[in-house]
């Protein structure tokens, strides 16, 4: 069989694609190396004996007749310690090493190395009730390892192996690639266990069983957890053209967001945007474990000048990532950015395959590989013991041409996701972030987040929520009839609603990322802004019953108070916002002095 | 490696030849074709199927003759020499001199399709490029390392922006030594316009720092192809292995697509919008991402690329791919330019996102941030009440409107309006402190009190 592999042979070149000649056992999904260089290749179609090789490298200076050399292997993922804090590119190789072999700032062609460093030394501790002669499945837990600090993963038996446990090793350093436990199988053989295995990146990981989503994954972004939340193994769009701020918006997520692990996906994005990244999470503080945010992030840069089949990759090698640390029972947020350079490299293959195009150039199967890739989103129960539960995140950004919803991949994205915060260039453009728009924007996870919060004690997230959006879509309406007419010539009730979406607008739905206190806002001080507005609008709705003029209201300090308490009150010092209720009440009931307060 | 002869050609197609029974032929590989003995053609080669090479030629396929032709395969792909020689002079998109100087020739060279940098050995972009244009400097300063485009239209005077921009950028620490050259490449470029930048640069003595690409229009489309790489090749050369700030420029970007589609269609790929290419996001990036700053060197490379929006639609393919991988847009705008305000920069649709990094203490003046936020705002409200005027008429405005409508007015008739004359970044500072006397001192809420009294100017009355 090796014979035949070897005559492996180049027979056209094009685009990112070769065909090859001279391989009667090729495997769809195959890993082949193609030409001297031994630039990485995966087998993505096959007709009689010509194969097609989608190549995660440039293709300059192949040649025709230039030799193949297949792996026999999928394209893989490498599990185990040592992926957190590190930035790999599409295809999972670490970019810190690919600098050091090139000895070069640019991304040189050829340079194979190992996802995972071989000769870094880990503690592995056993699981104590793990004894020699005992019946180990796919997904126990084997033991322990220290990954940062803010991770402790566990070494699981890879899916698919089960025996008896005939060694275990003691508590001790260990390479990833050493063995810490030996097994006999069922046809009664031998295999070692090390702290790593592979998986295929095109296949989902297998868990016991999906479970209902439950619980909000909380953002601290206050448009995303009051409004159109998003649930632990949820998954959501963010829409919108460019200068909409979806990379802020990502960034904010991956940064503050109370996910266990964050796998950011870089896909076809700018360069000095990685940049911005591994810059900056290494200075910040993760506010729910207090260890630096890099500990528990991971990073896959695919640049927009990097090659496209590896960027078509690159979301495969995250969500595989995510699966192996839901299956150790974390919450893992993979952001992705953008989903649509992911479906642009998907339909530039197609087109060197001559595949007929449907909408736009996209195949035929654009919304079939969406819904793969959001279905591997959810809450599991994991295999093996100890019971664990694990989920996955996923909030994907897509660039919709000219910002027109109704393309293809906004328009099939919108299948498979249950949460879309749609960004509004007219918000952007008057400086309102996060851009979301309150109209078009919905999320599916409402009535399960609705009995979290009363489980929690959170009895008026729901009302308070509706009541705001009655507001603002009320707000909406007026805003028709004061562009043509001027707000003058409404009745006072509904000059207060165009004065209160204000307060809502500036004070609540905007939240300034680059400032130290809003760029996070705790779930208590969210809950407790909503109460003060909500509170200020019906005691000055009372007031205007009674005859006061709206321009008094509307020149109370604490309209500005209210405005400013985001940037203003600490998430520590909540007590501070009692005494703005305080202002609102003792402003309130000194114009109730003059005009009935009841 | 061995150079490969062939004679004849199957197909000629387009800009397209194909030659058919060779082997021995790489991807990209670099060739020529003999017309007769004075001129030659260069060619890459796009898709090899068999033996079947696809090759497009840069200079077009008029006057091929089928079975005669003979071309050459180098072994390799494009390489240009590079130097920093190369400042002061004229090239066509082949990297061979358009002003009667000698070629260059150096031990160094390099491949002008270049490489991505690596995202680990980026430096983020910091510190800034002086353009001597108020609303770019104060209002979206072009901060080193960045990639911005500019989106014009037809009929607005963005040469003219381009050459002012060119006879002016300048780095503050060129005085401690350091380097500062520009790389421009200009691709469809009318000969009117060649005149233009060639007499400018000479008047104005601004040649010796300026490297010029030139495709014209009146040169094959197919090899304005080559331009953006040539300019990006010898732009990363100065600014990687000697140290200089580079500030290359592109222009126009739109003819460049226009020609990558044309290419495209000739090679029967499927198109994605309006019949361009799907790889053109891709394409793109190629050429935008080569900007930057690298550990390891002192120089930089920042992109101003220019491109013209058909029809002055910001949602088609062009502007919009260019949006989507740039960071930020400079937009001219055509109601300006109506009430011959130049430079007619929309600063409110304009935007740099690398502006917060570069500017501030340390790089601009400490009162950059918060003046430009107070100017931008107060621009922004304006403009809103220029609006609320158009429907009820000037004279209904209250006072406070008054004053703001007032505002926006004086801000575009000097700030914006500022002509073919260098402000220094003190000078636009300094004139952005002026325009806020018009406000009262209550609607000053984005500058402190400190900024104030230390930079604000006493009323005038």
């Amino acid at each position: 069989m090796t014979l035949i592999e070897e005559s492996a042979r180049i027979v056209s070149i094009k685009g990112s694609t070769v065909q090859a000649k001279g391989l009667s056992s090729y495997r769809m999904g195959e890993i082949t190396y193609v030409g001297e260089e031994r630039l990485i290749g995966e087998v993505i179609a096959i007709v009689h004996d010509t194969a097609t090789v989608q190549v995660y490298e440039p293709l300059e200076g192949l040649r025709i007749n230039d030799p193949l050399y297949p792996t026999g292997k999928s394209l893989s993922a490498e599990l185990g310690p040592g992926l957190l804090s590190n930035i790999f590119d599409g295809i999972q190789r670490p970019l810190d090493n690919i600098k050091n072999i090139s000895g070069s700032g640019f991304i040189e062609r050829g340079i194979q190395t190992n996802a995972l460093d071989r000769q870094q030394k880990w503690v592995f501790e056993p699981r104590k009730e793990l004894k020699k002669g005992e019946i180990i499945k796919e997904g126990d837990v084997l033991g322990k390892v220290k990954e940062t600090e803010s991770i402790t993963s566990s070494v699981l038996i890879p899916p698919g192996k089960s025996g008896e446990l005939v060694e275990i090793m003691e508590k001790g350093e260990y390479t990833v690639s050493d063995t810490v436990a030996v097994y006999k199988n069922k046809s009664g053989s031998k295999a070692e266990l090390t702290m790593m295995h592979e998986w295929p990146v095109r296949i989902a990981r297998p868990y016991l069983n999906k479970l209902p989503v439950s619980g909000p994954l909380i953002t601290g972004q206050r448009i995303v957890d009051m409004f159109f939340p998003i649930s632990k193994g949820g998954t959501a769009a963010i829409p919108g053209g460019f200068g909409t701020g979806k990379t802020v918006l990502q960034h904010q997520l991956s940064k503050w967001s109370d996910a266990n692990v964050v796998i950011y996906i870089g896909c076809g994005e700018r360069g000095n945007e990685m940049t911005d990244v591994l810059r900056e999470f290494p200075k910040l503080i993760d506010p729910h474990t207090n260890n630096p945010l890099m500990d528990r992030t991971l990073l896959i840069a695919n640049v927009s000048n990097m090659p496209v089949a590896a960027r078509e990759a690159s979301i495969y090698m995250g969500i595989t990532m995510a699966e192996y640390y839901r299956d150790q029972g974390y919450n893992v947020l993979l952001t992705a950015d953008s989903t649509s350079r992911w479906a642009e490299a998907l339909r530039e293959i197609s087109g060197q395959l001559e595949e007929m195009p449907v909408e736009s150039g996209y195949p035929a199967y654009l919304g079939a590989r969406l819904a793969n890739f959001y279905e591997r989103a959810g809450q599991v129960v994991a295999l093996g013991s100890p019971y664990r539960e694990g989920s996955i995140n996923i909030t994907a950004a897509v660039s919709p041409p000219g910002g027109d919803f109704s393309e293809p991949v906004t328009a099939n994205t919108k299948r498979f996701v249950k949460t879309f915060w749609g960004l509004d260039p007219a918000l952007a453009n008057r400086k309102h972030f996060p851009s979301i728009n309150w109209q078009n924007s919905y999320s599916g996870y409402i009535e399960e987040i609705e009995e979290w919060a009363l489980e929690t004690g959170l009895m008026d997230w729901g009302r308070y929520r509706q009541e705001m959006l009655k507001i603002l879509q009320k707000d909406n309406e007026l805003e028709h009839i004061v562009e043509l007419i001027g707000s003058k010539a409404l009745p006072a009730d509904e000059q207060l609603i165009i004065l209160i979406a204000d307060i809502i607008k500036e004070g609540f739905l905007q939240q300034n990322a680059f400032h130290p206190i809003d760029t996070f806002c705790s779930i208590e001080k969210q809950m407790k802004m909503m109460n003060l507005i909500l509170l200020f609008h019906e005691r000055a709705n009372i007031l205007i019953k009674n005859g006061c003029p709206i321009s008094l209201i509307n020149s109370l300090r604490t309209v500005q108070i209210l405005k400013m308490m985001k940037e203003e009150i600490r998430n520590e010092d909540l007590t501070q916002l009692n005494k703005i209720e305080d202002h609102i009440i003792f402003d309130m009931e000194e114009l109730g002095s003059k005009y009935g307060y009841k | 490696m061995a150079r490969i002869t062939v004679k004849g050609v199957a197909e000629i197609r387009g800009p397209l030849i194909i030659i058919e029974g060779i082997s021995g032929i790489q991807m990209g590989e670099y060739l020529e074709v003999r017309l007769n003995e004075q001129s030659t053609r260069k060619g890459r080669v796009l898709a090899i199927e068999e033996e079947k090479v696809i090759i497009l030629l840069y200079q077009g396929t008029y006057e091929i003759e089928k079975d005669e032709i003979e071309t050459e395969f180098f072994g390799r792909t494009m390489q240009l020499f590079v130097s920093e020689d190369m400042i002061g002079r004229t090239f066509n998109s082949l990297g061979e001199p358009l002003d009667g100087l000698p070629a260059i020739y150096s031990d160094e060279f390099r491949d002008v399709n270049g490489a991505p940098i690596n995202p680990t050995s980026r430096i983020y972009p910091r510190n800034y490029i002086e353009t001597g244009i108020s609303s770019i400097d104060l209002m979206n300063t072009l901060v080193r390392g960045q990639k911005i485009p500019i989106f014009t239209g037809a009929g607005l005077p963005n040469n003219q922006l381009i050459g002012q921009i060119i006879k002016q950028a300048r780095i503050a620490e060129e005085i401690e030594g350091e380097k500062f050259a520009i790389v421009f490449g200009a691709m469809g470029l009318t000969m009117d316009d060649y005149i233009y930048f060639q007499r400018l640069f000479k008047e104005t003595g601004t040649l010796d720092k300026v490297v010029m690409f030139t495709n014209l229009a009146s040169d094959s489309a197919a090899e304005g192809l080559l331009t953006p790489k040539v300019a990006l090749t010898t732009a990363e050369y100065l600014a990687f292995d000697c140290d200089y700030h580079v500030l290359a420029i592109l222009s126009d970007i739109t003819n460049y697509c226009q020609a990558l589609r044309e290419v495209s269609v000739a090679l029967e790929t499927v198109p994605a919008r309006k019949g361009f290419p799907g790889y053109m996001y891709s394409d793109l990036a190629s050429i935008y991402e080569r900007s930057g700053i690298m550990e390891g060197s002192k120089g930089s490379v920042t992109l101003i690329a220019n491109l013209t929006m058909p029809n002055d639609d910001i949602t088609h393919p062009v502007p919009d791919l260019t949006g989507y991988i740039t960071e930020g847009q400079i937009i001219l705008d055509r109601s300006l330019h109506n009430r011959s305000i130049y430079p007619p920069i929309d600063v409110l649709e304009s935007l740099s996102r690398l502006m917060k990094d570069g500017i501030g203490e340390g790089s601009t003046r400490e009162d950059h941030p918060s003046l430009s936020n107070q100017l931008y705002s107060a621009y922004a409200e304006g403009l809103d009440k220029r609006k609320l005027a158009e429907v009820i008429g000037r004279k209904e405005l209250n006072r406070r409107d008054q004053i703001f409508l007032d505002f926006a007015d004086k801000f575009e008739e000097i700030m914006v309006n500022q002509g073919d004359v260098h402000r220094t970044m003190e000078d636009s500072l300094d004139k952005g402190w002026k325009l806020l006397t018009l406000l009262p001192k209550v609607e000053l809420t984005k500058v402190s009190e400190s900024e104030m009294t230390k930079y604000c100017p006493e009323e005038e009355d």
